[in-house]
């Protein structure tokens, strides 16, 4: 069973492409997003096609289909519909699933709950990223108010540390906004003496 | 008096106006209501997320409403169509080649002056085995309906003497400068920046095609509008409002303002506001144009769902699908436009009500008095440009007169 994956990031069609290959579903074509993209479709022969459902080539690649049909063309897919369930759980992850006609159900069920499957470890990695990102720029921005609260009062590290902890106990925030306030203010008003 | 909420998918278009504004400037909740929207880039996104539970009402080109209802392309889910979200709105952009050979100036020209040109042009390009190709915005889409009912009308054959492919509409500037269509039929801003980056000419508004032309609906699953009836006929109040606030002068700048933000349509604002106020820039450099109801939100009950409307948009969806007619989808198309409900939404309101819920497309010349059961209506010019009528009682005499 041949399967096309278009999606806008490679690194997600990376992740998709090794999941179907580890199920045994190795007949894989990745449709390059920056090149012409029902050439590639047209000459792939695809049995399946995933794609993104922010993908902005959609209605693009649905009209193509339509045409495909009309014209009898052996590359004529539907959005797939074989299993509601399985299909809503493919929109709620993000991925549309067209297939040709005929293709039984019992061969597609695995392939959507299976790219589904891809599809949410992605979005998880993809959060993970965003708060070790995140917790990352946190610590940069305490190291820097640290270093200027050193510098300011005269104190080791330990100490400068303690300060800000203090405040945010204080005051119910976190450190990092603590730390945050104070590089903001000593960018405002650092020169002033 | 926030409690009921309604998510509305929308793509980035100025007609995105209407659900954009109830939200932003209090129509919502002055009705009790609050609005989640959803931004997308594809028409198909927009539908899926419909029919799957994601949003809970769309902005939607009115014919993909009736194919989903009819089970084009996928299994048949009932929409349903309280409220227009507005008439007309699009253009016809040609490139700046296309625009050269076939002498466009820096006024709105003729439809069939410039269709001579036009087939002249095809003719060249089909005898040199490379035919015209104009992108429009969806297959299932007004822009789609519009373009290949004037180029059918000048003798150009949709299909055969040039190709018509989809292309979105936040690329269709991008297209048209990479040479891949020769043409687009889109909504605005994208025409206006096209323009705006030197790489089209507006060639025409589609209100010339078809002056008073069903465009964008409000679309909901018909079980959606079951369930929630009351909190929809809010809705629809809400939307209602809005379009009236839309069209007065002194609100342009400020709509504009908000549809050019990054959450909606992430586009220059300058562009927003020429369509908004009817004012075109033709030419790349070029003054504004002023063209009255280029859009048309609000006046002659443009809201109301006329069923006529739906059903001259399924007689196209026969035409350009090459399908046989049936009575039966017919009858489904036009029920997919509810007039009762827009009626018993503004009831006792000002607003005018007409008393039918079907009517001749294309028969007025003139602004004459309709029949209205509250208010007093008055339907403008609504011709299409060939002079023809569309009788929704009469579809398949309609389509055996047609080129």
């Amino acid at each position: 069973m041949r399967i096309a994956i278009i999606d806008t990031s490679t690194t997600r069609a990376a992740i998709i492409s090794d999941g179907l290959r580890e199920a045994g579903l190795d007949d894989l074509v990745l449709i390059d997003p920056d090149g012409p993209l029902v050439a590639q479709v047209e000459s792939a022969k695809p049995e399946v096609v995933l794609i993104n459902l922010e993908n902005p080539s959609r209605d693009l690649l649905e009209d193509f289909f339509a045409m495909s049909r009309a014209l009898a063309r052996p590359i004529a897919m539907f959005v797939d519909q074989s299993d509601a369930e399985a299909t809503g759980a493919a929109i709620d992850a993000g991925v549309s699933a067209y297939v040709v006609d005929g293709l039984s159900k019992q061969r597609i069920k695995p392939l959507i709950d299976l790219a589904v499957r891809r599809f949410q470890a992605f979005s998880r990695l993809q959060r993970e990223l965003d708060d070790a990102r995140n917790a990352l720029a946190e610590r940069a921005v305490i190291d820097k108010a640290k270093a200027i609260l050193m510098k300011r009062r005269q104190i080791d590290e330990p100490e400068a540390y303690a300060l800000l902890r203090g405040q945010a106990m204080r005051t119910n925030r976190r450190i990092s906004e603590i730390a945050e306030a104070i590089v903001t203010s000593e960018a405002l008003m650092g020169d002033m003496e | 008096m926030t409690g009921e909420r309604f998510r509305i998918g929308f793509l980035p278009l100025v007609d995105a106006a209407l659900p954009v504004l109830a939200h932003e400037l209090g129509f919502a909740a002055a009705e009790g209501l609050t609005i989640d929207l959803i931004r997308d880039m594809t028409w198909a996104t927009v539908r899926d997320r419909l029919l799957y539970g994601h949003t809970d009402a769309a902005h939607m080109i009115a014919p993909l409403a009736i194919a989903t209802t009819l089970g084009k392309d996928r299994p048949a889910i009932p929409l349903a169509v309280p409220f227009v979200l507005g008439l007309n709105g699009n253009a016809v952009t040609f490139s700046t080649r296309l625009a050269a050979e076939t002498g466009l100036t820096g006024e709105l020209g003729d439809p069939t002056r410039i269709g001579a040109a036009l087939k002249k042009a095809a003719d060249a390009r089909v005898a040199a085995g490379k035919p015209l190709r104009f992108g429009v915005v969806h297959r299932y889409s007004s822009h789609n309906y519009m373009l290949r009912y004037w180029l059918a009308g000048i003798g150009i054959r949709p299909d055969h003497d040039i190709e018509i492919v989809v292309t979105s509409p936040p690329f269709a500037a991008d297209a048209l400068a990479a040479g891949e269509v020769d043409g687009i039929c889109v909504g605005e801003p994208w025409n206006s920046i096209a323009v705006d980056r030197g790489v089209g000419h507006i060639a025409l508004a589609t209100a010339q095609i078809w002056r008073r032309g069903v465009e964008k609906v409000l679309a909901m699953r018909e079980t959606v509008l079951d369930e929630r009836r009351e909190e929809v006929e809010a809705l629809v109040r809400a939307l209602h409002a809005a379009a009236a606030h839309f069209i007065e002068p002194d609100a342009a700048a400020e709509s504009a303002d908000i549809l050019a933000r990054a959450e909606y349509l992430d586009a220059p604002r300058d562009a927003v506001l020429r369509a908004i106020t009817d004012r075109i820039r033709l030419v790349p450099g070029g003054d504004p144009v002023h063209y009255p109801d280029f859009m048309f939100q609000y006046r002659e009950a443009a809201n109301f769902p006329w069923r006529s409307q739906a059903a001259w948009l399924y007689s196209q969806m026969v035409r350009w699908d090459y399908m046989a007619f049936s009575g039966g989808e017919a009858a489904a198309a036009s029920n997919v436009f509810r007039p009762d409900v827009y009626r018993a939404a503004l009831a006792g309101s000002g607003a005018p009500l007409p008393g039918a819920s079907s009517k001749l497309e294309g028969g007025l010349d003139e602004p004459i008095g309709a029949g209205s059961t509250q208010g007093r209506l008055l339907l403008g010019s609504d011709r299409f440009f060939d002079g023809r009528a569309f009788d929704p009682d009469d579809i398949e005499s309609y389509l055996a007169e047609l080129p």
